[in-house]
Order: structure tokens, then C-alpha cells, then sequence
């Protein structure tokens, strides 16, 4: 390469030298700047490979997809034998919802995602008529779930399970229980006296009792106490328990956002002649719900997992359709493979609600970080 | 004035009362399917297929008294429960049967107002080892980590076996059947104990089966059978005779494929024509089920053996205890007339 000489303060922006940059550069940096770390690197790649080799073939190399029963699988590959969800995924997703109805959970999950888009995302076009959509929606779902009118086909509780079973109790806590938990955080802070007293009995008594307990106490207590040939479906004891157990983290979690507000926003409140709902309603509550924002999402992440607790009182949720597939003389002894699908499930949808979180976290963000 | 009111709401309130505990046959004829309680999964007593129908021995069960109330087998309605929850489930109205291999006992008879209606499957708890372990016997099991499923009988058995013979166990609680082959196959525990089916179901699920042993020792008795609440002797006289109908089918030689000829035809043996319908067997109407219901019940679901074979043979369970009497088992039928 030829020499330039420049005039003094005339130098144009030279590139940097090559094997600095590029990918070739950031491996010399990163993978091989020294002896030592050229051996590590060649040993971890070494490592990874056979590591990783195995993994892929029994994911996917040397799975079987598609077959009759576990002993069919072995015969092809041995490998992962998926047919065990290929055959069974229905099930997997619906329970044992009739095949010719599944098309009510299809509409009322999609519609689902219309009517919280306009709750979720503040900016969406048409918001105000979606809002309305979003009022109606649980009377929707209901009704197109459990049937009954219309013309529907009625369907029994005993036959939901799978996927579709964790999404009706995890959306159905999840949306009782923050207005719930709102509610018992503001009466905790209240200054009447029966209000809070009430609110605190509440919240320490769900704080202090195990949900498995909640849930046995949904299951058998209640059946006791309601008079023999009463229609209360067991699903629908399970949701309330679900909404006030995680009712009351969520107004512990939102109380921690209450308390964090400096004083002086109460005393500019009372300045302005606001009455207490005015103060809740526009000082109070926006800034604590931001603030409290990744505590509760940790709540409803914790209750969405906990759903499969239900498996106990012998609701048939994804671990129990799992396990029932398992009890099948077919498919007997293939829990690696189940397990492994129902925890893509869980983690797939807990991430997008961890990355919602996140996303609003930085909407809202004024300048407290 | 007001006291005339109070007593016409209280009587009203009584009839209320009086209609919702009409006999269980109206119930589930109003409903027009029977609710069952059955396991919520255990190969070869209750599973659901690829479709998901449930299927299995206890499933039969329910299904033969849907068979002989109904006229359909196919109208049940399943209802899982666990071993904890099963018998508030049907305290509680959730279904008509528990037919989830429950072991017949005292306190479950009589303190948890209960009607056992029969034994269906005579079953025994056994210990299952790894070969590796060494143990030819349940008595060299002292120290040994043992799984066992809470909330049943097995737990106490288990105490009662080791403290006779002066032994001390680890116990590794467990909730369901799958959870304890995953454990077992971990190695988390040395033995695994349920009753001797569960522990063949267990077996052949294993990818070596030869590489695992069940000890001789049974060390319970294990009566299983469905059941029913106690307070409507009709419903319970409608159970007990669809399973001793059932029996008396194998006994007779009745078997699905045959039943209808032999439903048309007038037999040799009186016992089959009153069975079937072809002479008039005195009470029926009075457990309110029509001529034709065993013949339903054989047809549909088949006889005892028929159900045994189907879903028992496959875990290579064999007949034992479980045959008929007169083949050397334990089952003897009152005589039908």
C-alpha cells in the first residue's frame, strides 16, 4: 500500500486497519487473542459440537413424527418419538372438547386477542369501538364456550383440559384479579376502619394459606356447604380461587407502589382541592400501577404456572393430558418427549408476557429510573 | 296471616328438597347420561385413546351401567378424579359411580357413607425392584427408599409391613402413577409399591422390562370395586347386578358375539333365558331397568372376561384370584332368578 501525506488538518477519515473489524476482526479479538485462548476456544468447540450433535438427532435427526405406538417409534428410530403429541396434540390443546365444536375455542381465542388489543396497546386505531367489543367479550366467550344458548350445544365442564383449560383459568385470574387487587391495596390504605381491617384479614389470610389448600378447599369444602344437585361447576370454583389468591399478592405488590410515591404529590393533590377519588383516580394510581408494573407481571406469571396445580384435584390441564396420554398401553414411558412439550407451551407464553412487561415498562418510562 | 305465609314457603321449600333428591336411576334417565369418577389415568383400568375416548377396565364398568340404564354405553360422561379427591366427588353428586379401582375397607364403607358394591378385581400390593438391586425378597428390604402414592391404602399397608418385620423405609411421596415410574426410573427410590396391576402397567412401560422384578410378597389384600353413595338401595341393586350380570355372562358362555342369538333363542339353561330376558325374572321392574338391559350390557361392553382380556391382557396380567370360581379364582355369582 502507497504512503499518503496529507496537509496538516486536511486528514480525511481513514478506515480502520484490517483484522480489527468485521467478523474477522471481533474472532481475532474475541475467540483467539492469546495461545490460551485460542486452545479454549477449540476445545469448546469441540465440546459443543458433540454436545450439540446429540441434541439436534434426538430432537429431530433421529425422532420419529409420526407413528402408531412407542414400540413403532423405537422400530423406525431411537430417537424422540413426537407421535405421541402429533397424534395426540387435539387433545393436547382442546381436552376432550367434542372435535366437531372446537371451532367455538378457535373463535373465542382469536376474538380474544381483538378484544385486549385496545386494553394492551393504548395506541391501536379504531381503540374506542374495540374498548366496546372488549366490554362484551367475557358475556362472548362464555357463552360461546360453554354453550348452552343459541343454539349451541352445551358442553360439560368435565371435558375441558388441555392448553385450553390453562388459558380459561390463567386469562380469567389474571383479568379478575388486578381490579381486585387494586381494590384491597387502596382499602388497605384506607382510613375507615372496617375497609381496612377487611382488606388486611383478606389479604393475610390468601397470603397465608398455600393455593394446593385453596384448591382442595375449591374441590371438596364447598360441595359440602352448597346444598346437594347445585350447578356450581368446579372450573368456575377454581377461577375464584385462583383470582383472590393472586388478588391478594397483587395489592401487596401495588400497595409497594403506593407507598413509593413521594409525599409531596398527595400535598400538591390536597392543594388543588382534589377529593380522594380524584387524587386515586389522577395522581395515585398511574404512577404506582407503573411502578408496580413488573411486580405484578411476576405475579401473573406465577399464577398462569401455578394453573397446573389443578392436575391435584383431577382437572385434566396440559400436564394431565400428558400424564393420561402416559397411562395409554400405546404411548406408555414417553414422558421426556410430553413433558418437553408442554414446557415449550409454558415457556412461550410466559416470555410474551415477560416481553409485554418490558415493552410497557419503556412506553411509560418518564425519567424515575 | 304471616304464620299461613311462613308454613306454605317452608312446605314449598320441602318439596323443593323432595325433588332434588329424587332416586339416582330418574337423575341420570332426566340427564340422559351417567356420570362416572374414574382415574385420571392408569393403563389398562383407565386411559384415553388417541381420540379421546376413555377406555380401560374401570371405563367398561361404567360404561355396561350406562349400557343397562340407558340402552347406550356410550352415554357417560367422565369425570377424573385423584386419590385424594375421588370419594368427596361423589359424596359431593359429581357423578353416579366412582368406579376408579377403590379398595374396599371398613372406615371407607361405613364412616365415609359408602356403599361398595361388589369387587371387581381382586388386587394385592406388590414391591417392584430394579434386578440390579439384588433383593430376592420383600423382607431384605430394610433401609430401602420406597415411592408410594399418597392418600391410599398402600401408605398404611406399607407401615404396617415394615414396622411386623422390624424394618425402617424412606418414604418418596408421590401424587399419580406417571410420577412415580419417573422417579423409580431415576433412581430415586430402590422399590416402588402400589398394588401388583399398577406395578405391571408400571413394567412393561419401561423401555428393558426384564431389568425390574416384582418380589413375591403381596402383603395386602386389595379388593377393588366400584361404588356408589349410600341412602338409594335401587341404585346400588342396579350396580351390583350389571357386575354380577357381567360375571354371570362368562360363567354362562355368554359373550358379545353370541348374546343376541342366544337372547332370540330359547336355552337349555333357564339361568341364561331369565338373565337375557327371554323368561321373566321376578323384581326387575322393580330396579326400574327393562327386559333387554343385560343383553345391552353383554353386547356393548361384553362380559367380565371379554373386559379383562381387552384391557388386562395387554400388561400381561393374568386371571389369578380373578378368574371365576370354577376356574380356580375368586369370583362366585349368586344365582340369577
Amino acid at each position: 500500500m502507497s504512503r499518503k501525506t496529507y496537509k496538516p488538518g486536511n486528514y480525511p477519515d481513514l478506515p480502520p486497519p484490517p483484522g480489527t473489524v468485521g467478523i474477522h476482526g471481533w474472532i481475532k479479538q474475541n475467540l483467539f487473542s492469546s495461545i490460551n485462548n485460542s486452545l479454549l476456544t477449540i476445545i469448546s468447540v469441540v465440546l459443543l459440537y458433540y454436545f450439540i450433535d446429540g441434541i439436534i438427532g434426538w430432537f429431530f435427526l433421529d425422532a420419529v413424527f409420526d407413528a402408531e405406538s412407542k414400540i413403532a417409534c423405537r422400530k423406525i428410530d431411537d430417537g424422540a418419538c413426537w407421535a405421541v403429541i402429533t397424534r395426540r396434540v387435539g387433545q393436547f390443546v382442546y381436552g376432550f372438547y367434542p372435535e366437531a365444536e372446537r371451532w367455538r375455542i378457535d373463535i373465542t381465542f382469536l376474538t380474544m386477542f381483538l378484544a385486549f388489543a385496545p386494553l394492551l396497546y393504548p395506541d391501536i386505531p379504531k381503540r374506542k369501538w374495540l374498548l366496546y367489543f372488549s366490554l362484551i367479550y367475557p358475556f362472548f366467550a362464555f357463552v360461546l364456550i360453554m354453550g348452552g344458548y343459541f343454539g349451541l350445544q352445551k358442553i360439560e365442564y368435565s371435558l375441558f383440559g388441555g392448553f385450553m383449560l390453562t388459558v380459561i383459568l390463567g386469562v380469567c385470574g389474571i383479568v379478575c384479579s388486578l381490579p381486585l387487587g387494586i381494590l384491597l391495596a387502596l382499602g388497605r390504605q384506607s382510613k375507615l376502619t372496617v375497609v381496612r381491617t377487611l382488606s388486611v384479614c383478606f389479604i393475610e389470610f390468601m397470603r397465608g394459606v398455600p393455593l394446593i389448600t385453596l384448591l382442595f378447599v375449591a374441590s371438596s369444602m364447598l360441595n359440602y356447604f352448597l346444598p346437594p344437585g347445585t350447578n356450581f361447576s368446579i372450573l368456575v370454583r377454581v377461577i375464584i380461587m385462583f383470582t383472590f389468591f393472586s388478588a391478594a399478592y397483587i395489592a401487596e405488590v401495588i400497595r409497594g407502589g403506593i407507598q413509593a410515591i413521594p409525599k409531596g404529590q398527595y400535598e400538591a393533590a390536597d392543594a388543588l382541592g382534589m377529593n380522594y377519588w380524584q387524587k386515586t383516580r389522577f395522581i395515585t394510581l398511574p404512577q404506582a400501577l407503573k411502578i408496580s408494573i413488573p411486580g405484578i407481571v411476576n405475579t401473573f406469571i406465577g399464577l398462569y404456572k401455578d394453573t397446573t396445580l389443578v392436575v391435584v384435584i383431577g382437572l385434566l390441564d396440559p400436564l394431565g393430558i400428558g400424564r393420561a396420554a402416559l397411562a395409554d398401553t400405546k404411548w406408555n414411558g414417553l414422558s421426556t418427549e410430553t413433558y418437553l412439550f408442554v414446557a415449550l407451551f409454558f415457556f412461550v407464553s410466559c416470555f410474551a408476557m415477560s416481553r409485554y412487561s418490558l415493552w410497557l415498562e419503556n412506553k411509560l418510562n418518564t425519567d424515575q429510573k | 296471616m304471616k304464620i299461613k305465609m311462613l308454613l306454605a314457603g317452608i312446605t314449598a321449600g320441602v318439596m323443593f328438597a323432595g325433588s332434588v333428591l329424587a332416586s339416582t336411576l330418574d337423575d341420570v334417565r332426566a340427564r340422559g347420561k351417567l356420570n362416572c369418577i374414574i382415574n385420571t389415568g392408569l393403563a389398562g383400568f383407565a386411559a384415553p385413546d388417541d381420540k379421546g375416548n376413555w377406555a380401560g377396565f374401570d371405563v367398561d364398568f361404567c360404561k355396561a351401567v350406562a349400557a343397562a340404564t340407558l340402552g347406550d354405553a356410550n352415554k357417560v360422561n367422565y369425570t377424573t378424579a385423584t386419590g385424594k379427591t375421588r370419594f368427596t366427588k361423589l359424596a359431593a353428586g359429581e357423578g353416579e359411580i366412582l368406579s376408579r379401582n377403590t379398595t374396599w375397607t371398613f372406615s371407607r364403607d361405613v364412616d365415609l357413607s359408602q356403599t361398595f358394591i361388589g369387587v371387581n378385581y381382586y388386587d394385592g400390593q406388590g414391591f417392584m425392584v430394579p434386578k440390579s438391586l439384588g433383593v430376592k425378597s420383600a423382607k431384605e428390604l430394610d433401609g430401602a427408599s420406597v415411592c408410594i402414592q399418597t392418600g391410599t391404602t398402600t401408605e398404611l399397608n406399607l407401615a404396617e409391613f415394615f414396622a411386623g418385620n422390624n424394618m425402617k423405609y424412606n418414604a418418596v411421596p408421590i401424587e399419580t402413577n406417571a410420577e412415580a415410574q419417573e422417579l423409580y426410573k431415576a433412581g430415586r427410590c430402590d422399590v416402588y409399591t402400589t398394588d401388583a396391576s399398577g406395578l405391571y402397567a408400571t413394567m412393561i412401560s419401561f423401555d428393558n422390562p426384564s431389568d425390574h422384578m416384582v418380589l413375591p410378597e403381596i402383603v395386602s389384600k386389595e379388593p377393588l370395586g366400584p361404588v356408589v353413595r349410600h341412602g338409594d338401595d335401587q341404585w346400588a341393586d342396579i350396580v351390583s347386578w350389571v357386575l354380577r350380570a357381567m360375571m354371570a355372562a362368562e360363567e354362562k358362555g355368554i359373550t358379545s358375539k353370541n348374546v343376541k342369538q342366544l337372547a332370540s333363542q330359547d336355552n337349555k339353561d333357564k339361568e341364561i333365558n331369565r338373565l337375557l330376558g327371554k323368561d321373566p325374572l321376578q323384581g326387575l321392574s322393580k330396579l326400574g331397568l327393562s327386559a333387554d338391559w343385560a343383553v345391552n350390557v353383554i353386547s356393548q361392553v361384553g362380559n367380565y372376561g371379554e373386559s379383562f382380556e381387552k384391557h388386562l391382557y395387554p400388561l400381561t396380567i393374568k386371571r389369578g384370584m380373578n378368574a371365576l370360581y370354577k376356574d380356580g379364582g375368586l369370583h362366585y355369582i349368586p344365582p340369577i332368578k
